[in-house]
C-alpha cells in the first residue's frame, strides 16, 4: 500500500515501486482504486479496463500488470459470484441501489477495493505458487488511509453477520499480516512530514503494518548556510568570480556585480531550505523505518522519469 | 457580475500566451462579492488561499468569515484556531484600522449534521437518531459527508447575513470535483425513494412501487433478503430505524443541498481556481474549469500558487552553466566525494559544507581569500569565492529551468482557456503558518503586473 499527502507523488511512487520488484521472472500488480486513471496517464496508455493487463516490463525483466478497481463493478461480480444475479444487477442500478452500495453505504465501496487488492494478492497459479509476487495498491492518501484499511473492522461490526461481515474479516486478517506494509511518500516539507508522522502512529495505533518512508523529490545539496554566510562576506571576490566567468564588469554597476545580490539571494532560500530538509529528515530518522530517497526529476514524473525512479529503487536495494 | 470586477481590464502578454489577469482586490472589495469558494485538487494552497484571502478582505475593511476545512495544525493555531469548533471565532492580530474584520472557524462536519437533527426533530427522535450506528458511521464522514457538511454551514453563514464576505476552504476530495456532487448524492440518497423502498417495502409498497422499480413482483422481496444476507440483519434493522427517526426531517436534505447549489450559482459567489503550476495539477484544473461553466457556477479565476521567480531572469540557464562550469574547471583536489550518509551522492554539488567551512575558517583573516584570488593561474584548482559563484550559478540554472517549465504550463493553459483571468503567486521560501505569512501570500496574490494598486 503507499500512501502519503495529495501531490507528494504516490502514484509516481506506486508505479515506480511496481516496476522496482519486477525482477527478472516475477510479476508484479499495480493497482489504482480512486478511478483517476492515474496510471494510465503515467504509462501513456488508454484508460484501463477493469481488467488485469499488463502494461509494462520491470528495468529487471519482470512484467508489471496494472488494475484500475471500479467499485461499481466489483460489486456486481461480487453479487454475481455469490447469488448468480444475472439481469437483477441491472435493475438494482436503476433503482438506485448499486450507487448507494458504492458510494454512500458506510464503507461497502472500501470493503470492495480491499477486498479485490487482497484477491489478488492471495490468487495461486495452478502449480499452487502467487500469480502476483507482489500487488502495489497506489492507496488514498495519508488522512484517509486509516479509515479505509480499517473500515472492514468497522464494517464487519455493524453487518453483524452474513457473507460481507465474512469478507471484512478475511480482508482484514490479509491486511494485518505481515504480508502486507503500508508506505508513505513524503517530501521534505512540513505537512507532508507533519502528516507522515501522524499517518505512521495512526496506523500503528490500530494494528497495520507499517512499511517504509519514501522521501520524494529531493534535491541535490549545492550550498549550506555556511557556504552562503561566507559568499555573502565576500561580495566582491564573489563579482570578480563571475567576471572572470564571463558574465560582465565586475566594478560597481557592472553587470557581474548587479548579478550578485540576487543570485545571493536565491542562494540563500535555497540554504534556509535545506536547514530545514535536515529538520525534516531527522523527524523521519525518528520513525525509525528504512527511508528511500527519490530525486526530483527536472522534466516532472513521465514514463521514463518513472523508470529512472525505479532504477534509484533498486539500487537502494528496495527489491531485496 | 462579480467575476467581472475582478478582472483587470488588461490581457497581458507573457511569452506565447496572453490572458486576462485577474485583480484579487477588485474582487474583494467589491461589496456584491459575498462568497468566495477556494477549490482545486489536495495540496495546492486552498486553505492557505482561502485565510490568505480572509486576512486581506478584513484589512481592506471587510466583516470577513473564513470557514477552513483542514487546516495545518501551526496555520490554525496563528488564527487562534485550537479545535474543530463550529463557531466563528474573531482573528488577533489583523488590523481593523479600515473598520473590517476576520473570524474563523473549523468545519466539525459531525457536529454540523447532529445540529441539523438537533434542530429538526424533537429531543427524543434526535437521542434516537444521534445514538443510531448507521446514523453514527454516515455523520462520522462517509463518502460525501464533509462536503454536504460544508455546504451546509456555508449555507448557515450565508443565512445569518452577518457577514460581507465569507470565504470558503473546500474539502480534501477524492475528487476536486466532489463537493459540488457529494451533497446532492447524499441529498438525494436521504430523500430518496430508495431508502425507503430499501427499509420500509411494505409501506411503500404496492403494485405502483414495484412496478416502479421494475423488480418482478417477488424482485423486491429477494432484493431486501439479498441485502439482508449481505449486510447482515443488524445493518438493515439500524437503518429502518434510522429512516423511522429521520422520517419528519426527510425532503430537507435534498431541499438544502439544491439551495446551496443555487447559492453557488448565485452572482454574488466567486469560485477562485486553485493550482500548482504543474501539467498534471493544471488538466486537472481546466477539467475543473469547464464543469464550473458547465454547472454555471461565476469563476472568478485561476490562481496559480507557488510560482518560481528570479530577479536575475535575464540570465539564462544555459549561459549561467557554461560560467560555472567555466569557474569550476581545474576542479579536481576539492571535488567532494559525494556520498552522503542516506547513501545519496550529489553528484553536481560544487561546494558542500566542506568548502562553505572552508570559506568560513578564510574569513577569520581574510587573507586567505585575497591570496587565493591573487592566483590568475586559469590551470590552477578555483578559489573559494570561485566555487561559491559556481554553486550560485548552478543553483540559479535551476531555477531558471524551473521558471521555464512552469510558464510553458501556464501558457498552454492560457491556450486552453484564454478567458481566465489568472493569479500568480509565488512560492514563499518556507511554509505558511502565521498572519504574516498569510499577509504576504494576500500580498502577492494582489499585485500582479498590470493591475493597479487601488
Ligand atoms: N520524483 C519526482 N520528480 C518530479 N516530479 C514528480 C516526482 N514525483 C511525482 N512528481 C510529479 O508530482 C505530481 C504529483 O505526483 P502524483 O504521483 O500524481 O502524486 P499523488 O498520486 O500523490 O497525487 C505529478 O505531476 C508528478 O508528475
Ligand atoms: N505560496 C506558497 N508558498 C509557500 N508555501 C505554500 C504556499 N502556498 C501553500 N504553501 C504551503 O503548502 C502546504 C499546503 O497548503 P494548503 O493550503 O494546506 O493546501 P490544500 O488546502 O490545498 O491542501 C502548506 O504547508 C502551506 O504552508
Ligand atoms: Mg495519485
Ligand atoms: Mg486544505
Amino acid at each position: 500500500m503507499v500512501t502519503g499527502k495529495g501531490g507528494t507523488g504516490k502514484t509516481t511512487v506506486a508505479a515506480a515501486l511496481a516496476l522496482a520488484l519486477a525482477e527478472e521472472g516475477k510479476r508484479t500488480l499495480l493497482v489504482e482504486v480512486e478511478g483517476r486513471q492515474g496510471i494510465a496517464q503515467l504509462f501513456e496508455t488508454e484508460a484501463l479496463p477493469y481488467e488485469e493487463r499488463k502494461i509494462a516490463v520491470g528495468p529487471g525483466g519482470g512484467e508489471v500488470y496494472a488494475l484500475a478497481v471500479d467499485a461499481e463493478k466489483a460489486l456486481l461480480d461480487y453479487l454475481q459470484m455469490f447469488y448468480k444475479l444475472g439481469g437483477a444487477g441491472r435493475a438494482l442500478k436503476r433503482i438506485g441501489a448499486i450507487d448507494f452500495a458504492t458510494t454512500i453505504a458506510p464503507g461497502v465501496r472500501d470493503v470492495l477495493l480491499t477486498g479485490k487488492v487482497c484477491e489478488a494478492a492471495r490468487r495461486r497459479t495452478r502449480a499452487g505458487g502467487f500469480v502476483y509476487d507482489a500487488v502495489v495498491m497506489d492507496a488514498p492518501p495519508t488522512g484517509r488511509i486509516t479509515r479505509f484499511l480499517g473500515v472492514n473492522d468497522q464494517v464487519a461490526g455493524l453487518a453483524r453477520v452474513g457473507p460481507i461481515h465474512n469478507q471484512a474479516q478475511a480482508v482484514m486478517r490479509v491486511l494485518k499480516s505481515s504480508e502486507t506494509a503500508v508506505h508513505l511518500v513524503t517530501l521534505l516539507e512540513e505537512m507532508p512530514v507533519q502528516e507522515t508522522v501522524d499517518g505512521v502512529a495512526e496506523l500503528r495505533a490500530t494494528g497495520l503494518p507499517v512499511g517504509c518512508v519514501f522521501v520524494n523529490m529531493t534535491r541535490p545539496a549545492v550550498l549550506d548556510r555556511t557556504a552562503v554566510r561566507a559568499a555573502e562576506e565576500s561580495r566582491t571576490e564573489i563579482a570578480k568570480a563571475l567576471s572572470r566567468a564571463g558574465l560582465g564588469g565586475a566594478r560597481r554597476g557592472g553587470r557581474a556585480e548587479q548579478l550578485v545580490d540576487p543570485l545571493l539571494r536565491q542562494a540563500h532560500e535555497h540554504a534556509e531550505r535545506l536547514a530545514l530538509e535536515g529538520e525534516l529528515r531527522s523527524e523521519i530518522a525518528g520513525l525509525e523505518l528504512p527511508a528511500y530517497e527519490l530525486e526530483l526529476l527536472a522534466e516532472g514524473a513521465d514514463l521514463p522519469g518513472v523508470y529512472l525512479l525505479a532504477g534509484e529503487l533498486r539500487e537502494q536495494g528496495v527489491a531485496r | 457580475m462579480t467575476a467581472r470586477a475582478a478582472e483587470a481590464g488588461t490581457a497581458q502578454a507573457h511569452g506565447l500566451g496572453t490572458f486576462p489577469v485577474l485583480d484579487v482586490d477588485a474582487l474583494v472589495d467589491d461589496p456584491g462579492t459575498r462568497i468566495v469558494v477556494c477549490c482545486g485538487a489536495g495540496g495546492v494552497g486552498k486553505t492557505t488561499t482561502a485565510a490568505a484571502l480572509g486576512v486581506r478582505a478584513a484589512e481592506r475593511g471587510r466583516k470577513v468569515v473564513v470557514l477552513t476545512i483542514d487546516p495545518a495544525r501551526r496555520l490554525a493555531q496563528s488564527m487562534g484556531l485550537t479545535e474543530l469548533d463550529n463557531t466563528p471565532r474573531r482573528v488577533k492580530g489583523v488590523d481593523g484600522a479600515s473598520g473590517g474584520e476576520l473570524h474563523a472557524m473549523m468545519l466539525d462536519m459531525k457536529r454540523t449534521f447532529d445540529e441539523i437533527v438537533e434542530a429538526h426533530a424533537d429531543p427524543e427522535r434526535a437521542r434516537a437518531i444521534l445514538e443510531n450506528p448507521f446514523y453514527q458511521s454516515l455523520s462520522a464522514g462517509f463518502a460525501g459527508t464533509q462536503e454536504y457538511m460544508a455546504m451546509e454551514k456555508l449555507g448557515q453563514l450565508r443565512a445569518d447575513d452577518e457577514w460581507d464576505l465569507i470565504v470558503v476552504d473546500t474539502p480534501p476530495s477524492r475528487s476536486a470535483l466532489d463537493f459540488l456532487d457529494a451533497p446532492k448524492r447524499l441529498g438525494s440518497f436521504l430523500d430518496g425513494r430508495f431508502i425507503r423502498l430499501l427499509t420500509a417495502p411494505a409501506k411503500v409498497g404496492g403494485r405502483a412501487g414495484l412496478k416502479f422499480v421494475n423488480l418482478g413482483v417477488s424482485g423486491l422481496s429477494v432484493f431486501t433478503g439479498l441485502l439482508n444476507k449481505l449486510l447482515g440483519t443488524g445493518l438493515l434493522r439500524d437503518m429502518q430505524t434510522f429512516v423511522a427517526a429521520m422520517d419528519t426531517m426527510f425532503g430537507g436534505f435534498r431541499t438544502r443541498a439544491d439551495a446551496t447549489y443555487r447559492l453557488l450559482q448565485a452572482p454574488g459567489t466567486a469560485f477562485l481556481v486553485v493550482a500548482a503550476p504543474e501539467r498534471d495539477a493544471l488538466r486537472e484544473a481546466a477539467y475543473f474549469v469547464e464543469r464550473l461553466a458547465a454547472d454555471r457556477m461565476p469563476l472568478a479565476g485561476l490562481v496559480l500558487n507557488r510560482m518560481h521567480g528570479s530577479e536575475a531572469a535575464h540570465l539564462s540557464a544555459e549561459r549561467a552553466l557554461a560560467a560555472a562550469e567555466n569557474l569550476e574547471e581545474g576542479d579536481v583536489v576539492d571535488q567532494p566525494t559525494g556520498k552522503g550518509g542516506d547513501g545519496r551522492s550529489a553528484p553536481r554539488s560544487a561546494s558542500g559544507s566542506g568548502s562553505g567551512s572552508d570559506a568560513h575558517s578564510g574569513d577569520g583573516s581574510g587573507t586567505d581569500a585575497d591570496s587565493d584570488e591573487l592566483t590568475e593561474d586559469s590551470t590552477a584548482s578555483p578559489t573559494t569565492a570561485e566555487r561559491l559563484a559556481a554553486g550560485m550559478l548552478r543553483l540559479h540554472a535551476e531555477r531558471m529551468h524551473v521558471l521555464a517549465r512552469e510558464r510553458r504550463t501556464r501558457d498552454r493553459f492560457a491556450a486552453l482557456h484564454p478567458e481566465v483571468p489568472v493569479a500568480e503567486v509565488a512560492a514563499l521560501p518556507g511554509d505558511v503558518h502565521d498572519l504574516d505569512g498569510l499577509r504576504a501570500i494576500g500580498g502577492r496574490l494582489a499585485e500582479q503586473p498590470g493591475v493597479e494598486p487601488a
